[in-house]
């Protein structure tokens, strides 16, 4: 199960690293849903996987079986899509008031706030 | 003592509240002051009880670390909370001029608010994965607080500080991962024993992962380019909080992490912190050097300034890391003053670009005398504040032997004076381009209050830690004591009876 994984989060990274690089800002931003995929993915698998163990405790018992899922990592990814969820609503947002005020998506033309050589 | 770790953050998280519902009424502002002080004597009382006790831990919700949430506070958190504190006070007062009434309408004081949560929060994290929750809470108030107003330099610089820092955030939340994937745990205290069981090189492999993430927090060379992109876009009193707290979180990360649980392969990683902070130091005030703008000037020298700090930390001797706690404090205070004087500068003067702006020595003397003091303070003219705090990490690199270190620390120190005498002679000395004469009684009464009270009372907190450096370097050095030897804060999360 693990490698299985591990190759996709791989892939997960390759491609939004790719996207990240290609100077358009809404592929920037894809590329980086795809690559926070990936860390949720590491955290999920780097807390151990269990197939068909819930992490609950059976009615009448009060300790869970002793195959049973780590419910941290479960936690903290819920934690981190959330919160990723709330970055990218925001950055998303972003790109659209940056493709109106400023009119381009191109990083290497955003150069508002830094003009090129001295400021009249 | 749960309640003395909780209360700096709660304070400012229901001021958040409190003057976002109040947020189209005047009753807003003076919320978001009433709101500071509060924090600022909650702030004092945690310094107070930190100083009488020594660490401070507390377990939220009653489950015992590592398992509960851990909030603790040793010198190191509650002397950068109670800067915190004033830094908080100073902006939310010099925001009463600063801020216009369409900005807080759209939830400014909210926004500020709760940037100054998140800080704290991450101040008192006690586990790695609420350090990154109190970082994200931090991130999200700042984005919204650098695009408040909608300008097109804002926007594009908010572009560029946005991306970097998610950026940052994705790598800080792999290495939780498999940092938790290695040791199963995430409490800070107990990581720093378990990871003395693991794959030492492993663990470096983690240490770098986390360095890079709080490296581009902390704005280190070459990670640092989103923040001369952005700061100079934003309202002053949102550019003055930026500069003075945001990258020293980053800092205080860095400290903290490789302080606690990344000191397996000092040689290795502290060796590359060593030169990362050389080369931030120089790259960023010869940075300055090319500006002609206040406040991009002042922050390309923030990024110099961070390299200083990471040298104390690079270092790792006892005399190195009260310079490094010293020079934190130091460049807090100064550097949030210098941003909101760049504010006065540019409402009485027409501008923050010095070919544009000048004469303020002879018409605004108390403007002139203000930016005197923390100016030559950053570059470390006896006998301001940063005159010690460089004192004491150049001595700490002399006492190493480590004397290319030492010479690039000085030079630097040099040509930061060549920044700050080409803003005093063309922002000050020089006539005014347009033959005016701009006074600070143009500005209404109130508005003058507002902005020169905060700036003088920071200014005289430079002088008395430049005066009087004696108490403070014994704080210092007593913080420096508790971060090289954790013992007693990793028995005191983890309830060990000593």
């Amino acid at each position: 199960m693990e490698p299985l994984f591990a190759v996709t989060i791989g892939i997960l990274v390759s491609v939004a690293v790719y996207l990240m690089l290609s100077n358009h800002l809404l592929r920037f931003i894809f590329g980086l849903v795809l690559i926070s995929n990936a860390a949720n993915l590491t955290m999920f698998v780097a807390g151990r996987l269990t197939v068909g163990a819930p992490p609950l405790i059976k009615e009448g018992m009060d300790a869970p079986l002793p195959q049973v899922a780590n419910a941290l990592p479960q936690a903290l990814v819920l934690t981190a899509i959330v919160i990723g969820f709330g970055l990218f609503a925001f950055a998303i947002v972003l790109v659209v008031r940056a493709c109106t005020t400023l009119g381009t998506l191109r990083p290497d033309d955003m150069r508002v706030a830094e003009p090129k050589g001295p400021q009249q | 003592m749960s309640w003395l770790l909780a209360l700096p953050v709660l304070i400012p998280f229901l001021t958040a509240v409190a003057t976002f519902l109040a947020r189209h009424s005047a009753l807003g502002r003076w919320l978001s002051v009433s709101g500071s002080a509060a924090l600022l004597v909650a702030a004092s009382v945690l310094m107070n009880a930190v100083l009488r006790e020594g660490v401070i831990a507390g377990q939220m919700g009653g489950w015992a670390a590592p398992f509960g949430i851990t909030l603790v506070a040793d010198l190191l958190s509650a002397i950068m909370t109670l800067v915190t504190a004033i830094i908080a006070l100073a902006v939310s007062v010099y925001a009463l001029a600063d801020i216009r009434q369409g900005m807080e309408q759209l939830g400014y004081h909210a926004l500020f608010n709760l940037l100054i949560a998140g800080v704290v929060g991450a101040f008192v994290a006690g586990d790695l994965f609420n350090l990154y929750v109190w970082f994200e809470v931090m991130l999200i108030a700042s984005f919204g607080l650098l695009v408040l107003g909608g300008r097109p330099s804002q926007i594009d610089g908010g572009i560029k500080y946005v991306a970097l820092n998610v950026v940052s955030t994705i790598l800080f939340l792999t290495g939780i991962g498999l940092l938790y994937g290695m040791t199963g745990t995430l409490n800070m205290a107990d990581l720093a024993g378990a990871t003395e069981r693991m794959d030492q090189q492993l663990l470096t492999v983690m240490a770098l992962l986390f360095m890079i993430a709080f490296g581009i927090k902390a704005a280190v060379f070459p990670l640092f380019f989103w923040l001369p992109a952005s700061y100079h876009t934003p309202a002053f009193a949102v550019s003055a909080v930026f500069a003075g707290l945001l990258t020293k979180v980053g800092v205080y990360a860095l400290i903290r992490l490789f302080t606690l649980i990344f000191d397996h392969d000092v040689a290795f990683t502290h060796t590359i912190l060593l030169w990362v902070a050389a080369l931030t130091m120089v790259v960023g005030v010869f940075g300055a050097a090319a500006q002609s703008d206040i406040r991009r000037i002042l922050s390309f020298h923030i990024i110099s300034q961070i390299g200083y700090m990471v040298l104390g930390l690079a270092l790792l001797s006892p005399l190195a890391m009260v310079g490094t706690v010293f020079y934190l404090v130091h460049h807090i205070l100064v550097k949030a003053n210098l941003f909101l004087i760049a504010g006065v500068a540019d409402r009485t003067s027409g501008g923050t670009e010095l070919a544009r702006i000048g004469g303020l020595y002879k018409s605004a003397p108390l403007l002139a005398l203000l930016f005197v003091i923390p100016a030559f303070s950053l570059a470390g003219f006896p006998p301001l504040s940063g005159f010690w705090a460089k004192f004491l990490l150049v001595k700490a690199a002399l006492n190493l032997e480590a004397w290319l270190i030492a010479g690039i620390a000085l030079g630097v120190g040099l040509l930061t004076i060549y920044s700050m005498t080409k803003i005093w002679s063309q922002a000050f000395w020089q006539p005014h381009p347009a033959g005016t004469a701009p006074k600070l009684e143009a500005l209404a009464p109130g508005h003058r209050a507002a902005l020169l009270i905060p700036i003088a009372v920071l200014a005289t907190l430079t002088l008395l830690l430049g005066v009087m450096p004696e108490p403070f370097v014994q704080i210092a050095s007593r913080t420096a004591a508790q971060l090289l030897d954790p013992t007693d804060y990793i028995n005191r999360v983890l309830g060990v009876q000593p």
